[in-house]
């Protein structure tokens, strides 16, 4: 490990612009002519469009143009789809409803987009959005899934009766239930996993510019994967060709899986660029984030775990409800199934699993990947379970885990995941002996007589990354491959650019991906580009989600290189008069192993493009591209031990020591994965014992819309972490890496659960424990009333 | 934001001039409500009248145990003021944690006084200090100013110059803040002084700041935390909201009594 070589703690190159305020993002993009748009949303949760006046707003002062979902109909565009294809377990096809960018006939949840205005100003633009006139029948309004599945529920689509939108299975029934009748032990719950909404510090924003003389279309946005935005706007919205599309997502200020999908409003201003004849920008303020952006999690589920006489899981019954708001959102159908019932085998040697998923349509904002996507809800289905077990089996539950750890790989799971490596006793030794597990007696005697209540949780968490091989994705149903291209140009003088497919939106890619480049060839980071987000110039991408980045985009990276590694040998031997084998590359030089002959790294560039004196055949340049599709998912796993202490009188807690001991294979930039595991942790904090969207069940009005009523953590809410990682590197990617950026946010919120249940005595405490929700807990039961809400 | 315009006011009678002008007019009196409110564009005054730079609002003066404060005393300089932390410490500690450093450095006691928001920390003090409220025209009891959420005595173009007490003998303010806005989900101010104790509640109540007169009676006799255990909190009359029902915050009431007790020692 050099000063920034492959496992270096380099501070990362893009920190300086973004420190100093001189990063550029959408909203800071100017293009000549440029006028400002705002939209015009629904008020209610579920409604009939009955007429749509725009006239007095197109009279206001700077109004340029108000369009509506009719004129979007006239232009053919299209409506916006989900991209991963379901199967209910009747064989029969998720039912899609139509999502317009611009509703023209009907609204399903508060916020949906009715009508957009262009003006000359951002304010004037939202004065004559409230000149609008819609008028609207309104209609009974369901925003929780399980009441929309109830007979006489308020239809949210025509085409999904009950409003389901599939009823979808995975795992073998019989054999769960033989293994169900001879349980010696059989735990049950009921578990919900919160709403939440992402939060991304930079609120979506886009920029379309439509050039009439060229017939070219250029949209800036916020988006994690522009290739992809670009690929769905062109084939199903027919906004532009896609060789007539240039999608640049330019500096993004977080994602969190919310920056995945094409939303109306990118859609609408591509469109209206080209219908009003002036580039039109969009930006979010932070009431439409909480309203539009796409919201994660929200399940409601019902599981069973039977275990024989010696402790050992025999069977594991599950029944999901999820929510998906109130359209198919681009990726929701894979969350709840493919990236989350795959996982609910856990660390454990199971036997037999079958888990059914209904998904169901409710006058909510649509709902799809958020942070962990589909396995923090598993993770922490099964590790409450796993806890809540080893108490009804008065075992510990470190020692319940290490009974049912598997231990052999690879290891085919009967939920089809097969896990290629792993040392879950490493885990979670380490973090036991980080959290002196031993001592946590004593601790809580010590607490107890302090007057506080102390309790200890933990949570051994799987999960896949890097969805893949495409072909296996593609039989699954997905629309896309999960495979990453890279494109490494040496310049002339030797320098170097990297452009990838993958997209850095707080990750650090333009330091990981350095770093890589740099160690391989010898070369100063500093000497090292990386270019992204553009397609344009990237040649092709699928994007950032989903911890791909280092498992699946850095591999592309070294395909490329390899092949630039292969032909600056054949040159260097060339002109050393070497055989090729015979060539190393390092330090910046290319020398011949075992003399002293060596040419500069630059001065083989060189030759490549001056050309002069290339081995017979060869093409002039040293580019090269490379496309890889990996051959498995990656399987990153650990073990997070959370010690609380509550104070009874007001049921706060407070997280005393968080110890997260996590298996990511190998690291290129140690600090950049401490950065992403104390992100995580914080939103899996977040969501245990802060957030939680809320809907008022009548009105379907977002109760939480705001800061004042959403809980995002602070610092103060979440203690110094301790993370300490083991090894055992990934075997299905030539860098032997697993993905680091969505565990934190995974394994976390079982821990923290399972500490507070542990320390007040009271399993039963939903997310997030809030002081209101634990001080409940804590009362004798019957004692206090049902919380009231507004 | 909708248009509105703005006027700087030297004085108070400029002040009162400016706003009997205006069509819908609003005093500023640092802000942190009302402009938030107006980027939301949920207030849309026609006219804002600063009052953050009349001179005649400025100054805290002590003058043995009597303290006075001018209305544009942002909470910044409440905290951090030598002479209230001699007499009356617990104020200075209520205001050093009202919001955070930039609403501390721009929100005023008259501006929160004024906007009597149920869960302002500024209306237990007054309440529990039996502070006497200074406008333009009138002094007026703080048990009468205070009139219900977001409502006070002042009539329309009435503007607060400075607020009055006498420092108690002993006092604390304990809160415990809303997870999401951290304003006061429940504060309790508890003063003790020749006139007996006062508790005044905050956060709480539906009707905004009350006493709780039970409590008050218990520490008259004993002024230790043991001495509210026997008081029960009525929920009756508390909020009740997603964050906390009225159970919730009738066992809160109790418990930060017991701590601002405990605290003021």
């Amino acid at each position: 490990m050099g000063v920034e070589g492959i496992g270096a703690r380099v501070a990362r190159k893009e920190d300086k612009r973004f420190i100093t305020g001189k990063g550029r993002y959408t909203d800071d993009m100017v293009v000549p002519g440029m006028k400002h748009a705002a939209f015009v949303r629904s008020p209610h949760a579920h409604a009939e469009i009955t007429g749509i006046d725009t006239k007095k707003a197109e009279a206001m002062p700077g109004v340029i143009a108000v369009l509506t979902g009719a004129q979007m109909r006239e232009d053919a565009i299209g409506s916006l789809i989900c991209g991963w294809m379901i199967h209910s377990k009747d064989g029969s096809p998720m039912k899609m409803g139509e999502w317009r960018p611009l509703a023209d006939r009907k609204v399903r949840y508060v916020g949906d987009a009715v009508a957009v205005v262009v003006a000359e100003t951002r304010a004037e633009a939202r004065d004559a959005a409230e000149a609008v006139e819609i008028g609207y029948r309104e209609l009974p309004a369901v925003t929780d899934a399980v009441k929309a599945l109830e007979p006489g529920a308020p239809q949210v689509h025509e085409n999904a009766p009950g409003n389901m939108v599939f009823d979808w299975e995975i795992g073998d029934e019989a054999a769960v239930g033989a293994a169900f009748a001879k349980a010696t032990h059989v735990t049950k719950m009921d578990i919900v996993n919160n709403r939440l909404v992402p939060n991304a510090m930079e609120p979506r924003a886009a920029l379309g510019v439509y050039d009439a003389a060229e017939d070219h279309y250029t949209v800036w946005t916020t988006s994690q994967n522009p290739h992809v935005a670009r690929l769905v706007m062109s084939a199903f919205y027919n906004v532009a060709p896609e060789n007539k599309l240039r999608v640049i997502a330019p500096d993004v200020g977080g994602g969190f899986g919310s920056k995945i999908y094409i939303y109306p409003e990118e859609i609408v201003c591509l469109w209206a660029s080209r219908r009003a004849g002036v580039p039109v920008k969009w930006v979010a303020d932070r009431t439409e984030s909480f309203l539009s952006d796409a919201h994660g999690r929200d399940h409601q589920t019902h599981a069973e775990m039977a275990f024989d006489s010696n402790n050992r899981i025999t069977g594991f019954r599950i029944r999901t409800v999820a929510n998906l708001g109130a359209y198919m959102s681009l990726f929701s159908s894979c969350v709840p199934t493919y990236l989350y019932a795959t996982l609910l085998s856990g660390q454990y040697d199971i036997p037999a699993i079958h888990c059914n998923v209904k998904t169901v349509y409710t006058n909510t904002a649509p709902v799809d990947a958020y942070r962990g996507a589909g396995r923090p809800e598993a993770t922490f289905l099964v590790e409450r379970m796993m806890e809540t077990a080893a108490r009804e089996l008065e075992v510990s539950p470190v020692e319940l885990r290490r009974t049912n750890f598997i231990r052999s790989f690879p290891h085919q799971t009967p939920v089809i995941l097969n896990y290629d490596a792993g040392d879950y006793d490493a885990s979670l030794s380490a973090a036991m002996e980080a959290i002196d597990y031993d001592g946590f007696a004593a601790r809580r005697a010590a607490a107890r007589a302090r007057g506080k209540l102390r309790g200890i949780g933990m949570s051994c968490y799987i999960e896949a990354c890097g969805l893949a091989p495409s072909s296996a994705v593609g039989s699954l149903g997905a629309g896309v491959g999960l495979w990453e291209s890279a494109e490494v140009r040496v310049n002339m003088v030797g320098t170097v650019e990297v452009l990838t497919g993958s997209h850095s939106h707080g990750q650090g890619h333009e330091t990981t991906f350095a770093q890589l480049v740099g160690a391989r060839f010898g070369l100063p980071i500093e000497s090292v580009s990386v270019v992204h987000g553009d397609t344009d110039k990237v040649q092709m991408g699928m994007g950032t989600y989903g911890s791909r980045s280092g498992a699946v985009g850095m591999s592309a990276i070294v395909k490329a290189l390899e092949k630039v590694e292969a032909k600056t040998k054949k040159i260097a031997a060339h002109l050393m008069e070497a055989d090729e084998a015979d060539i190393v590359i390092e330090n910046g030089e290319v020398r011949v192993a075992g003399t002293d002959r060596k040419l500069g790294w630059a001065q083989v560039a060189l030759a490549a493009y001056t050309a002069h004196n290339l081995p017979a055949g060869m093409e002039p340049g040293l580019k090269e591209t490379a496309f890889y599709d990996p051959s498995n998912f990656t399987f990153p796993a650990g073990c997070h031990i959370c010690e609380v202490e509550v104070d009874a009188d007001t049921g706060v807690t407070e997280i005393v020591q968080f110890v997260a001991s996590d298996d990511f294979g190998n690291i290129i930039n140690p600090m950049i994965v401490e950065g992403q595991v104390h992100g995580g942790i914080a939103q899996g904090i977040g969501q245990a014992l802060l957030e939680g969207a809320r809907y008022d069940t009548e009105s379907g009005q977002l109760v939480t819309a705001s800061y004042m009523d959403y809980t995002m953590p602070r610092a103060d809410d979440v203690p110094s972490f301790k993370v300490a990682t083991t090894v055992t590197a990934c075997p299905s990617n030539p860098l032997g890496i697993k993905g680091c950026g969505e565990a934190g946010a995974i394994g976390s919120p079982p821990a923290v659960i399972n500490a507070i249940t542990d320390a007040i005595g009271n399993n039963d405490l939903t997310m997030p424990a809030t002081p209101q929700a634990v001080w409940r807990a804590l009362q004798p039961r019957g004692s206090t009333k049902e919380v009231r809400h507004v | 934001m909708y248009e509105t315009h703005y006027h700087r006011a030297s004085s108070v009678e400029e002040a009162a001039r400016l706003m009997r002008s205006a069509a819908d007019g609003k005093y500023l009196a640092g802000g942190q409500t009302l402009i938030p409110t107006m980027k939301q564009r949920l207030a849309s005054p026609s006219d804002v009248v600063d009052l953050r730079h009349v001179a005649a609002l400025k100054g805290i003066a002590v003058s043995g145990r009597h303290v006075r404060i001018g209305a544009a005393a942002t909470h910044y300089e409440v905290a951090g003021n030598a002479e209230i932390g001699r007499v009356c410490p617990a104020l200075c500690d209520l205001a050093s944690h009202i919001g955070d450093p930039a609403v501390r450095h721009m929100g005023t006691i008259g501006g929160s006084i004024a906007n009597n928001d149920p869960a302002a920390d500024y209306p237990a003090a007054m309440l529990a200090l039996g502070a006497t409220i200074v406008t333009d025209r009138r002094s007026v009891k703080a048990e009468d100013f205070f009139t219900g959420l977001f409502e006070t005595a002042l009539d329309d173009g009435e503007i607060i110059t400075a607020v009055e007490f006498d420092a108690p003998e002993k006092a604390a303010y304990q809160k415990f803040r809303n997870p999401a806005s951290r304003y006061a989900m429940t504060g309790v101010f508890v003063a003790k002084g020749g006139d007996g104790v006062r508790v005044a509640v905050t956060g709480a109540g539906e009707d905004g700041v009350f006493r709780a007169r039970d409590m008050e009676a218990a520490l008259a006799a004993d002024f230790s935390p043991a001495a509210l255990a026997g008081i029960t909190v009525s929920a009756d009359g508390l909020m009740s909201d997603i964050h906390a029902s009225a159970e919730y915050r009738a066992n809160l009431v109790k418990v930060m009594a017991k701590r601002a007790v405990a605290a003021a020692g």
